[in-house]
C-alpha cells in the first residue's frame, strides 16, 4: 500500500536497499558477506529523525503536555529540528531550536523555512553546549515543552516499535545493525528490538570524531552522555573521523549511485570495517546498516565535488 | 622482551601535561599498563583519566578507533604500532 492519508502518514517502512557492488567479493563457494543500506531519507522530511519528533510529539500530546498552540523547545544541530519544524506548523505548535552555530547553512535554512525560531550556541562547545543552554532555556520558559530527545523515552521507542521490527521482517537474517550514535535513540530501539528477535546479532555503534575545535575547551568533567544511553545493548563501539565519512560517502555515491549525508559516511565505514572482518574469520553476514539522510544538506560544504576534501568540516559539526 | 610502544593522541585538554604536545608514546601491552606509562612521563595525567582504578565517565578511549569499553576497558590488550585516543564525551551527531 503506497497510499497514505497525510503526509506524516507515510512515515517509515523504508526500503532496505542491497548493495552488491560495495559488499566484499568472496570466492565462490565462500561464505557470502552482504551489506544492506536502510534509506531513512525517504521519511517525509527527508531523514530517521521523523521517526523521533513524531514520537515524541504525539507522546507529549497524549500526556497532556502539549496543548494547541504551544510552544516546542529542543536542542538540535538539524535533523530533529527540520522534522519538528514540520510537524509543529502542520499542528499548529511554534518551535524554537537551540542550535551550534557551526553548522551547515541548508539547515538553517530548512528550519527557517517551516517557521522554526533559532537560538544559536557557540560553536566552541559543540553539541553539548547546545543541550546545556536549551536545559536553562527550559528553566526560563516553565510554559515551553521541552521534548529533550537525549532523554525522551519516546525516541527510543519509536525505533523499537518501527526501525528495528521493519529491519526484521525484511531481513531476519540479518547478522549485524550499525548505526551512528547520537542521542542514540536508533540504536537502543531498534538494537534492542533486534536483540530480543535473536540474541546473537551485533549492535555495533559509529560516532563521527570531530575536529578539535569541537572538544577543544571541553571541560572533562563537564562531558556529557545521553540519558537514553545503555552501554549494555550494544557490541562494539567505533570513532571515526571526517576524513574516512567522506571518503565513504563518495564510494556510496560512486559504486551504488546512493546519494547520502556525511554522517552515514561514518556508519559505512564502521560497517565496512567489520564485513572485512568477516570475511577474514570465513563468516557468511548479512549487515544492516542505517543510510540517516541524503546529502542535499551538505552540498555547501563542498565534499561532493570531485576535489571536495574533508578538511572543509574541520570545526563543523558534519554529522 | 620490550613492551609494546604505541601512539597516543591527546585532546587539547591535557596538553598542558604532554608539554603542549599533541601525540605522544607509551609503553605496554594493556590500556591500563599504557596509562601508567604516560603517567610516569607526564605526572597527573593518569588522575584526569582514571577514577577510583576505573576509566571516567567522561573520557571515552579509542585503540584503532574502537571503543575500549566494549574492549575490555583498562585490560584492553595492545600491540606495537596501535594508536591510541583520548576524547571527551560529546552529545554525538544528527541530533
Amino acid at each position: 500500500m503506497t497510499r497514505y492519508e497525510s503526509l506524516e502518514a507515510s512515515l517509515g517502512h523504508t526500503p532496505l536497499i542491497g548493495l552488491p557492488k560495495l559488499s566484499p567479493k568472496t570466492t565462490e563457494g565462500a561464505p557470502r558477506v552482504r551489506l544492506w543500506a536502510k534509506l531513512e531519507d525517504r521519511n517525509p522530511t527527508g531523514s530517521i529523525k521523523d521517526r523521533t519528533a513524531i514520537a515524541m510529539i504525539d507522546d507529549a500530546e497524549k500526556t497532556g503536555k502539549l496543548k494547541p498552540g504551544a510552544t516546542i523547545l529542543e536542542p538540535t544541530s538539524g535533523n530533529t529540528g527540520i522534522s519538528l519544524a514540520m510537524i509543529a506548523k502542520v499542528r499548529g505548535y511554534k518551535l524554537v531550536c537551540v542550535m551550534p552555530e557551526n553548522t551547515s547553512v541548508e539547515r538553517r535554512q530548512l528550519l527557517e523555512m517551516w517557521g522554526a525560531k533559532i537560538i544559536f550556541s557557540p560553536a566552541a562547545g559543540g553539541s553539548n553546549e547546545a543541550v546545556r543552554l536549551a536545559k536553562e532555556i527550559a528553566v526560563e520558559n516553565p510554559d515551553w515543552v521541552f521534548l529533550y530527545q537525549y532523554g525522551n523515552p519516546a525516541n527510543t521507542l519509536a525505533h523499537y516499535q518501527t526501525t528495528g521490527p521493519e529491519i526484521w521482517e525484511d531481513l531476519p537474517e540479518i547478522t549485524h545493525f550499525v548505526a551512528g550514535l547520537g542521542t542514540t535513540g536508533t540504536l537502543m530501539g531498534a538494537g534492542k528490538f533486534l536483540r530480543e528477535k535473536n540474541p546473537e546479532i551485533a549492535v555495533i555503534a559509529a560516532e563521527p570524531r570531530y575536529g578539535e575545535v569541537v572538544y577543544g575547551l571541553r571541560n572533562l568533567d563537564a562531558g556529557f552522555v545521553p540519558e537514553l544511553y545503555d552501554a549494555s545493548i550494544l557490541t562494539r563501539r567505533f570513532s571515526v573521523g571526517a576524513q574516512d565519512s567522506v571518503k565513504r560517502v563518495k564510494e556510496l555515491l560512486e559504486v551504488e549511485g546512493i546519494f547520502a549525508g556525511i554522517s552515514t559516511g561514518a556508519i559505512l565505514h564502521a560497517a565496512i570495517g567489520i564485513a572485512n572482518e568477516c570475511i577474514a574469520a570465513g563468516a557468511s553476514a548479512h549487515i544492516v546498516f542505517i543510510v540517516c539522510d541524503a546529502g542535499w544538506k551538505y552540498l555547501s560544504t563542498g565534499i561532493y565535488s570531485n576535489d571536495g576534501d574533508a578538511d572543509v568540516l574541520e570545526g563543523q559539526l558534519w554529522a | 622482551m620490550a613492551l609494546p610502544t604505541v601512539e597516543v593522541r591527546i585532546p587539547t585538554i591535557l596538553r598542558p601535561y604532554t608539554n603542549n604536545e599533541k601525540v605522544v608514546s607509551a609503553d605496554g601491552e594493556s590500556l591500563s599498563e599504557v596509562i601508567t606509562s604516560l603517567n610516569t612521563n607526564f605526572p597527573g595525567i593518569g588522575d584526569r583519566l582514571l577514577e577510583n582504578g576505573e576509566l571516567r565517565r567522561f573520557i571515552n578511549i579509542y585503540i584503532n578507533d574502537e571503543d575500549v569499553r566494549f574492549m575490555g576497558s583498562l585490560a584492553a590488550a595492545l600491540k606495537t604500532g596501535d594508536s591510541v585516543t583520548i576524547l571527551p564525551a560529546v552529545a554525538g551527531g544528527r541530533m
